[in-house]
């Protein structure tokens, strides 16, 4: 989108045209920051989840052993050599557990991005033309929402095979719905607006008015819910994965770790319960950043007195 | 650019009107009503609000029209029909040589850059996720002429309009109601229109502040020879801006004079109401004045009164008139036609009245 | 008898909030006789709302209030809230600009003003409460009050409600009405008639009155007594005639010389420039000083206190207070417009444009 970048260069030429989405939204943004980063909870978890991503991504960059690669040691417990133990096949469990999350959060960010997409577009343009437009998208993403996600995702992920992107698209596909109720809700009482009517008066065209006004002054719900569709995401990759249908070896997720795991439990506990406890940590974490995000956004939370 | 051309030539004027110049906006017989639908799962239409029955009046050239009444009287949707905010249920807008009720939004489109508004509450009517120069700008970028330049003429705006062109980058919750309003007025400009609708431009606004921004507006219209129709409820600021003042009730138009004619001799009890409950910052004058007081609410605009919609407040109809004389406020509206008084009055028994 | 019913001293409220302490009042003080009335005016953020909230214990629990408030020479501050309570009603009654804020929306209206009797009443029976009930609607200007005594709020227009709560603050016989913009929200003739209803319960009751507005005609017909606040303190006081005649601050002669009058024309109005100071860390000095054509040295570094300035009541808070005998707002304060120079070259730039633009 059209952005000044340095403050007082407000005679900067601007490139025509707009790009959607991002805003500058300065004073704003500190102010949700700033109430963002008051709620403990939330900070603490945005830490630990920003840690365990750079564990994933750069983790498998530093670690001696590959996902892919059998070490010389079976069904070796917790140790030095091998901090998350080793498997039956001598696949070392760090390195697993390592390229399990990143794939699990690459899947989940994924759909995250890609259901918010959608479904923010879809609900704004249902909620910005009502009548008859509204009522025929929003019956669709309603028939969307009752499709059962499980047995879609299952037949449709076992016949692509089981890469990563495939999944991701496939429960994208069948959430954004959820994302599109939110927006139209919320780009129903913008439309009413007096800044919207103005822009009507100057002769904007509907698209403009979408994106350039409806859309960022709709971005706190969007935002609060692309966080809970990060941890949505992961729950439903692990539970397809577990299932046997998500991601297939020789790549590996959490899900399909606790999957393989299922039968060793009593023998080999470090390989069920540490993906087990990622998944709840990364979860949780989203969750409560999730929680901070909504109360940063909310305005009543807004304490200005005269 | 130009739409299909209905007629060239202006409608005839309005008898009586007044008004010097030529006309810019005309509007005939304009209907608005809005749909009352019932509750329930199966919403029907149960009636109609009427918020606008027929009116008519010109808005000339270089002239600001003040319209003027309290809430339910249809003032806000008479600036949102004939800009095409709101369709109207029936009746015309003259503006050139275009019939504006009759155009689709496409070729309403290069008209609003000569028909302009600026809205009441300063607050609302600004993105709040768009700086100043943004705002500004952005009937630049709708009508394609944000090329080169540009930056310097929303500068330039912003300077006009008193405000330091090096606060383009701010957003607008950080400036005050009276500087949010001028941003209001600036954007509202940028085109260089002929005809601005003001929609209660000052009313959310302090007095102290309010002032700075009439005297901006005067400037500008003196300046540029710009059309203003001035909505508001405030009887002394109008008294202030308006060369002609046309008063409405419930949809219609109750009377139209000269804004010193209006408030030194009111003819029809309405007005003669309206201009007696305002009180005067002047406390002798204040507690030594003839008033003309009346009961009650609006009725409402569902089931307006038949006849004169007046007359169940009217102190009049109540006090002076005889039944006889009744009939005809119950049964005949009143047209808008001058009683003698020198200007159109919407009553039966109009008589003007010194209340200052 | 001119005892004080209600005297206020050096009230002082201030809210903790996010960006810090805010200083709403800052050290107000008024004396009400009984029977008297007396018109606050200032703009929004002035702090004259947070005054009469403070003097009824109404405000939030983060305010820091310090000062004195006594009703008949009882301090209220520090009161417990049942000890209030009892005072709020039938000592002092406060009505709100918005009356759905005093309204319960779930009761009829005959049995809000009867609770209000019945609990100041022990005594009293039903009968007579609604007796009485119907009797206040009557008296405030409701028509057919007996039919409407079974209304609820929201089955009436707004200055319909307005004056069921003018007949819930009367119904006690209160000594003190504090009105807050209680005509604020409605339309001028309705505002006429709440107006009269107010006049009608002073008269009824012989309360005073603390009259709380920004509309300097109401005060000017409605009240003895006038105090102008300005950034969280009162600025200058007087009777009616010292204020709208004779006045000794600058902002009260420049909120005069910005009023659009409908008795007289005016050429142009004369705005005060500039707005209202932020009140949190609001600068030493005068607070009215950035915006004020008479301002020098002095007024940047000391507050001026509120002094006598012309008759015995008549007090301003003004360094140069005496400069301003028989001075117009016109000959203070200046009547800027648009930029004149701005002006001249958007009006050259819209000659030039306009022929371009009708060639598209």
């Amino acid at each position: 989108m059209t952005d000044i970048e340095a403050p007082g260069s407000a005679g900067t030429q601007l490139p025509r045209g707009d790009h959607e989405f991002t805003v500058r939204q300065r004073t704003q943004t500190q102010l949700v920051l700033r109430r963002f980063v008051r709620h403990r909870a939330a900070m603490v978890s945005l830490v630990v989840f920003v840690l365990i991503i750079l564990w994933a991504f750069i983790g498998p960059h530093l670690w001696h052993y590959s996902y892919e690669k059998y070490t010389e040691d079976n069904s070796k417990p917790p140790s030095l050599k091998h901090p998350f133990g080793t498997d039956s096949s001598g696949y070392d469990g760090y390195a697993q557990v390592m390229r399990g999350t990143q794939t699990s959060l690459k899947i989940a960010i994924m759909i995250a991005l890609g259901s918010t997409l959608l479904g923010a577009i879809w609900g704004a343009v249902a909620g910005f033309y009502k009548g008859i437009v509204d009522a025929v998208m929003m019956r669709i993403a309603d028939l969307v929402l009752t499709l059962p996600l499980f047995a879609i995702a299952l037949v449709i992920s076992s016949r692509t095979g089981g890469s990563w992107y495939w999944i991701a698209i496939v429960i994208a596909g069948l959430t954004w719905a959820y994302v599109a109720r939110v927006v139209r809700s919320s780009v129903l009482s913008l439309r009413e607006k007096e800044f919207i009517e103005a822009a009507r008066a100057l002769g904007a065209s509907d698209a403009r008015i979408i994106f350039r006004h409806l859309l960022p002054n709709a971005l706190g719900p969007i935002i609060v819910n692309a966080t809970i569709l990060v941890a949505t995401g992961i729950l439903t990759e692990t539970a397809l994965s577990f299932l046997g249908f998500g991601v297939q070896p020789p790549d590996t997720s959490l899900g399909l770790l606790v999957s393989q795991a299922q039968t060793a439990v009593d023998t080999r506990p470090w390989l069920f319960y540490i993906p087990g406890a990622f998944i709840i940590a990364i979860a949780l974490t989203i969750n409560f950043i999730g929680d901070g995000l909504r109360d940063a956004f909310d305005p009543r939370q807004q304490r200005v007195r005269q | 650019m130009t739409a299909p051309a209905q007629a060239a030539t202006p409608l005839p004027p309005l008898p009586g009107h007044g008004g010097t110049g030529a006309p810019v906006l005309q509007v005939r017989d304009l209907v608005k009503h809005f749909p009352v639908m019932s509750k329930g799962v199966i919403r029907r239409r149960v009636g109609d609000v009427h918020a606008v029955c027929g009116v008519s009046f010109d808005l000339h050239e270089n002239e600001t029209l003040g319209l003027v009444g309290e809430s339910g009287s249809g003032k806000t949707t008479i600036s949102r029909t004939v800009l095409g905010l709101e369709r109207a249920t029936s009746g015309r807008v003259r503006y050139g040589e275009h019939e504006l009720t009759e155009l689709s939004r496409r070729q309403m489109r290069p008209l609003r850059r000569e028909l302009q508004i600026v809205f009441q509450d300063p607050y609302a009517s600004l993105d709040p996720r768009m700086t100043v120069h943004e705002i500004v700008a952005e009937p630049l970028r709708i009508h394609g002429r944000y090329g080169a330049g540009a930056g310097g003429e929303v500068s330039e705006l912003l300077r006009l309009v008193g405000l330091n062109p090096e606060h383009g980058n701010r957003f607008a919750h950080e400036f005050s109601g009276g500087q949010r309003q001028r941003i209001g007025i600036a954007r509202a400009l940028a085109l260089h229109p002929k005809v601005i609708i003001l929609d209660e431009p000052v009313s959310a606004l302090d007095v102290s502040i309010q002032a700075g921004v009439l005297n901006l507006l005067m400037d500008l219209q003196s300046e540029l020879n710009l059309s203003f129709l001035f909505v508001a409820h405030d009887l002394s600021v109008m008294r202030h801006v308006a060369g002609r003042v046309a008063v409405m009730y419930l949809g219609r138009l109750v009377e139209i004079a000269p804004a010193r004619q209006l408030f030194a001799r009111p003819a029809h009890p309405y007005t003669q109401a309206l201009v007696s409950a305002i009180p005067l910052p002047d406390p002798r004058k204040e507690r030594a004045r003839k008033r003309i007081t009346i009961q009650g609410d609006v009725p409402s605009p569902v089931r307006p009164p038949s006849g004169c919609r007046f007359r169940t407040r009217c102190p009049k109809f109540a006090n002076q008139l005889t039944d006889s004389e009744r009939t005809s406020c119950v049964e005949e509206a009143p047209a808008l036609v001058d009683r003698g008084g020198g200007n159109p009055v919407a009553c039966h028994y109009a008589e003007s009245v010194e209340l200052l | 008898m001119t005892s004080a019913v209600l005297e206020v001293e050096d009230l002082s409220v201030e809210f903790a909030t996010e960006d810090g302490l805010v200083r709403a009042v800052r050290g107000v003080g008024y004396r009400l006789d009984r029977g008297e009335s007396l018109g606050i005016v200032g703009e929004s953020g002035s702090g004259k709302s947070v005054t009469a909230l403070a003097v009824m214990g109404l405000l939030p629990t983060g305010a820091r209030v310090r000062g004195s408030v006594r009703f008949e020479g009882t301090e209220l501050l520090g009161l417990s809230d049942a000890r209030l309570s009892d005072l709020r009603g039938s000592g002092i009654a406060m009505i709100f600009q918005d009356p759905m804020t005093s309204l319960n929306p779930v009761y009829n209206v005959g049995y809000q003003i009867e609770e209000t009797l019945l609990r100041h009443n022990p005594g009293m029976k039903h009968k007579d409460a609604r007796k009485r009930a119907i009797e206040l609607l009557g008296t405030v200007g409701i028509p057919s009050p007996e039919r409407r005594v079974d209304n609820y709020p929201h089955e009436m227009s707004g200055g319909m409600r307005q004056r069921v709560v003018i007949a819930i603050a009367m119904a006690n016989d209160p000594d003190v009405i504090i009105a807050d913009e209680p005509t604020t929200a409605l339309d001028v003739t309705v505002q006429a008639q709440i107006l009269e209803a107010l006049e009608t319960a002073r008269a009824e009751t012989g309360a005073a009155l603390v009259l709380i507005t920004h509309d300097l005609g109401v005060v000017a017909g409605h009240t003895d007594r006038v105090a102008v606040m300005y950034a969280g303190r009162i600025v200058e006081t007087g009777s009616v005639e010292d204020i709208f005649y004779t006045p000794r601050m600058p902002y009260t002669l420049g909120l005069l010389g910005s009023l659009p009058r409908l008795d007289r024309e005016e050429e142009r109005l004369t705005p005060i420039t500039g707005s209202p100071p932020s009140l949190l860390n609001l600068p030493p000095g005068c607070p009215f000083s950035p915006r004020c054509p008479m301002r020098r040295d002095v007024c940047d570094t000391d507050e001026p206190a509120l002094r006598r300035a012309g008759g015995d009541l008549h007090l301003s808070a003004c360094h140069f207070a005496d400069e301003l005998v028989d001075t117009g707002a016109g000959q203070v304060f200046d009547a800027v417009g648009a930029d004149a120079e701005a002006l001249a070259r958007f009006a050259d730039a819209a000659a030039t444009t306009n022929p371009e633009e009708d060639a598209v």
